[in-house]
């Protein structure tokens, strides 16, 4: 089975959540990452218009919690996100809520 | 919607789950989030959010997170200490037992007490930690004293919007409608989604301040709530909403008094509200006269037209919720801008409706544990004659006074020092710290620190130090708004033993059975303490709470028609008119203008141009990252890599004009201090404006006098001057701004 993470980065917050959940998970020292924040911005395009996006973006160490999923976990950054910007699916699931969600998201497949 | 689920499980392989909800220590605001403590062999495993918290969901926050690197940090220190008065500010600690302890403090205790009197004793109270809760029996209860001291000038931080809301609305404080305290939550039928929420000088994301969840405000936008920011800064927030007035810091009351122009003289105002229940409108509307939207405007470097825009929406689009935050509190006209803010809910009728600005209930019900000391004992209190409306609600001295009366012994001499979870010489909560460090380092002849790590505070100050257990490690209670603000009561439930540490209980009820016995009866164990405050007013005894982890007594809207503000329980609110006092009969009584006013920054390039010469840009702190709990989690790993320094951001033609970079140590300085912070180059501040982190401290770096952690290097309350307060003692120019210069600091 093919899983894949959708992240609704419209309203990530960047509270770094899913980066310290990861590290627990898979005891990564500090400086390794499965998962890790990304920023854009902020800067201003109109009177009250700002683009301020965070973004995570999982590395080559992210094994999509293989051994939370077998069980019937939720991966750690999933659970954790405090903004509940994160879903956890298999492709099929994650690309059909992409297409549903109102604002701007991503999906993240980690194909091997 | 969540189900209680059972507080303690044991899986296959032996691990104990332990359902919990965090507080403090680690240092945080009453928020409550839902843990889940893995055990094993006594030793915590791992943690993870509880799924079943109807808040929280399973979420947590980095800190929380963080915490098996907190309960386990080597640094930690997990059994009682002491040290001979002359070697303070050296490494010269010796561990002791606790029996040791508690003997020292009774000799000591009764020493003091006998050669000065009770009030010779004061305890030192810092933020968010459990203390909120239990100071006041500790310090009356067991010490016997009436010097209830938090030691940030102006006592700026939450006391002042508790006070004004006490003398306003007669009410607890107010927060945004979140619906935290029905099962079904966004879905409660009763329930209605506010239509605008507004976030007054407030940073709900990285503080969670005052136990409020401040991602339900995500939670709503996303459910289609829009958003208003007021705030010197656009926050990240900030850019999702649709109005940001970003005014000039300081000047928040006049905004208040532009938004009220429009109300009133547009007639959106809720008449039927204003009539019914709220005393001295006529009186408002000629204040709110005497200047124009043009003048507010001008003052705030607001857009006239954004202003109306957003007073528009605040009387016509309904409901709006209203939170605010600590740039009320953290300016010496705090407490007329708090008043506006109030007199805008009140008029826009969005008063403890579903959706609206919900209203709490007043609670010092823990005060009372221990028994009362003697009325003209309480009036020893330093600073009561001097500043009267302060220990009104609080019950507390009053800060700057305390630090003269450290200084100089007047109006008496105050020997033996509590420091009761507070890191006060760190910039934290004073401002000329080196004065309270020089002051109590020489006066004292007996002080005791409780805390987890050695601090600059306990290790320039303290004689003993008390080793305190985490949240982890106790049975007890939290509530947001330090169960102020009902609408969830949560349990925490004691999940492991570390070392020798005790909870801030334990150690009250100890000192309590051994200085002061009958006041203590009947008050055996920790849980007692909790049980005490719950059975008040709440249908449900402790052991209940601690079975189901935690309590949601329900949402109960317009509390004034039902008699619920009132201790005689007639409809109305606790106020001398009964009514929402626009005009305030209060603030009259104590002398102070009873209607909203603006006051300009004393300091402010308007105000001295002379200074303004020397330090062009305004120096604003307390800028929040999630990262960290004021002064606190300096030492976890996984915190720190994610904010490594203090950052004051500036803007990029700010940058440009100083020829600085990102990453670039500066130093920021004005005439009382200064200090080193790294630059982050962003356009979310004003160009003049200097916005710096404060809490910050080295303990990396050695830890003995002179450089005690690296104390003074990034002290940001450095800057700030003693006792340019408010007319009534609240509120100090942290956030509303003192001048500062800034240049490049020499690369270290």
């Amino acid at each position: 089975m093919e899983y894949g993470l959708l992240i609704h980065f419209e309203w990530c917050t960047g509270c770094h959540a899913c980066e310290v959940a990861c590290r627990n998970e898979h005891d990564f020292p500090i400086g390794k990452y499965g998962i890790k924040l990304t920023e854009q911005g902020p800067w201003q395009y109109g009177k009250n218009d700002w683009e301020w996006d965070y973004v995570p973006i999982t590395t080559n160490l992210c094994d999509m919690c293989k051994d939370r999923i077998d069980a019937g976990e939720k991966p750690a950054c999933v659970h954790h996100c405090m903004a509940e910007v994160m879903d956890f699916g298999t492709k099929e699931e994650i690309l059909k809520k992409s297409a549903e969600l109102k604002g701007k998201c991503m999906v993240l497949f980690n194909n091997k | 919607m969540t189900e209680n689920k059972p507080w303690k499980e044991v899986l296959d392989d032996g691990t104990t789950v332990i359902r919990t909800n965090a507080w403090s220590p680690p240092g945080c605001h009453p928020v409550g989030c839902g843990i889940k403590a893995f055990v094993k062999d006594g030793k915590l495993l791992k943690i993870e959010g509880d799924p079943n918290h109807p808040i929280t969901k399973g979420r947590l926050c980095p800190r929380c997170l963080a915490l098996k690197e907190y309960v386990y940090h080597p640094d930690r220190i997990t059994y009682p200490m002491k040290r001979a008065r002359e070697d303070r500010g050296l490494d010269k600690w010796e561990r002791i037992t606790w029996d040791e302890a508690w003997s020292l403090i009774k000799t000591e205790t009764e020493r003091i007490k006998e050669k000065y009197g009770p009030e010779g004793i004061v305890v030192f109270e810092g933020t968010g930690r459990q203390p909120t809760k239990t100071i006041h029996p500790f310090s009356t209860g067991t010490l016997g004293t009436p010097n209830i001291a938090y030691t940030q000038s102006g006592w700026s931080c939450y006391g002042p919007r508790v006070t004004i809301t006490g003398f306003v609305f007669g009410a607890g404080i107010p927060e945004i409608d979140y619906a935290g305290g029905t099962p079904l939550r966004y879905d409660d039928p009763d329930f209605v989604l506010p239509k605008y929420i507004t976030i007054w000088g407030k940073a709900p994301l990285e503080s969670l301040a005052d136990g409020f969840w401040g991602y339900s405000i995500v939670e709503m936008a996303k459910r289609g709530t829009k958003l208003i920011t007021i705030d010197p800064c656009i926050r990240w927030l900030g850019t999702k909403a649709e109005y940001n007035l970003q005014l000039r810091p300081g000047t928040d009351a006049a905004l208040g008094l532009g938004l009220l122009h429009v109300i009133i003289n547009e007639d959106l105002y809720d008449h039927d509200f204003v009539e019914k229940w709220c005393y001295g409108f006529d009186e408002l509307v000629e204040r709110v006269n005497e200047h124009s939207v043009e003048w507010a405007a001008e003052i705030t470097g607001c857009d006239a037209e954004d202003i109306r825009a957003v007073a528009r929406i605040l009387a016509t689009e309904h409901p709006n919720s209203f939170t605010w935050g600590l740039a009320m509190d953290q300016n010496p006209n705090g407490q007329q801008a708090a008043h506006a803010m109030m007199a805008i809910v009140a008029l826009t009728g969005d008063f403890d409706v579903p959706g609206g600005t919900y209203v709490g209930v007043f609670n010092d019900r823990n005060n009372e544990v221990g028994g009362r000391l003697p009325a003209e004992l309480m009036a020893k209190a330093v600073g009561v004659d001097e500043y009267p409306a302060l220990p009104a609600l609080l019950e507390n001295a009053h800060p700057d006074i305390m630090l003269e009366c450290l200084e100089t012994d007047k109006p008496y001499p105050i020997r033996m020092a509590w420091y009761y979870s507070t890191n006060l010489i760190a910039p934290t909560n004073s401002a000329q710290p080196h004065r309270w460090h020089d002051a109590l380092q020489q006066k004292m002849e007996f002080a005791v620190a409780t805390d987890l790590f050695m601090t600059p505070t306990t290790m320039a100050l303290a004689d003993l130090f008390l080793p305190l257990a985490t949240f982890l490690e106790q049975d007890g209670m939290v509530a947001p708004h330090y169960e102020m603000n009902p609408g969830s009561i949560f349990a925490i439930n004691k999940a492991i033993s570390v070392d020798e540490c005790k909870s801030d209980v334990e150690i009250m009820l100890h000192m309590g059975h051994m200085l002061n016995p009958e006041g203590w009866e009947g008050i055996e164990k920790p849980t007692d303490f909790w049980a005490n405050g719950l059975a008040r007013d709440e249908d449900i005894s402790y052991e209940q709470l601690k079975e189901q982890t935690y309590y949601l007594p329900g949402l109960v809207y317009r509390k004034h028609e039902k008699g619920l503000l009132r201790p005689d329980g007639q409809p109305g609110f606790n106020t001398p008119t009964g009514l929402v006092e626009l005009y305030s009969t209060i603030f009259e009584h104590f002398g102070e203008d009873p209607l909203p006013y603006y006051m300009e920054p004393a300091f402010s390039p308007i105000s001295r141009p002379d200074l303004a010469k020397k330090y062009p840009l305004t120096l604003t702190t307390g800028k929040r990252k999630i990262t960290s709990f004021h002064s606190e989690h300096r030492q976890i790993p996984s915190l720190r890599s994610i904010d490594e320094d203090p950052i004051a951001t500036i803007h990029p033609d700010t940058a440009a004009k100083y020829h600085l970079k990102d990453g670039d140590w500066i130093w920021i300085e004005n005439d009382w201090g200064r200090a080193k912070e790294r630059v982050e180059v962003s356009p979310i501040v004003l160009p003049y404006v200097v916005s710096a982190s404060h809490g910050w401290w080295y303990p990396e770096e050695d830890g003995e006098e002179p450089n005690l952690y690296g104390n003074w290097k990034s002290n940001i309350n450095n800057l700030i001057p003693h006792k340019v307060i408010g007319k009534l003692g609240f509120g100090a120019p942290y956030k509303s701004g003192v001048p500062c210069r800034i240049y490049l600091a020499e690369t270290e």
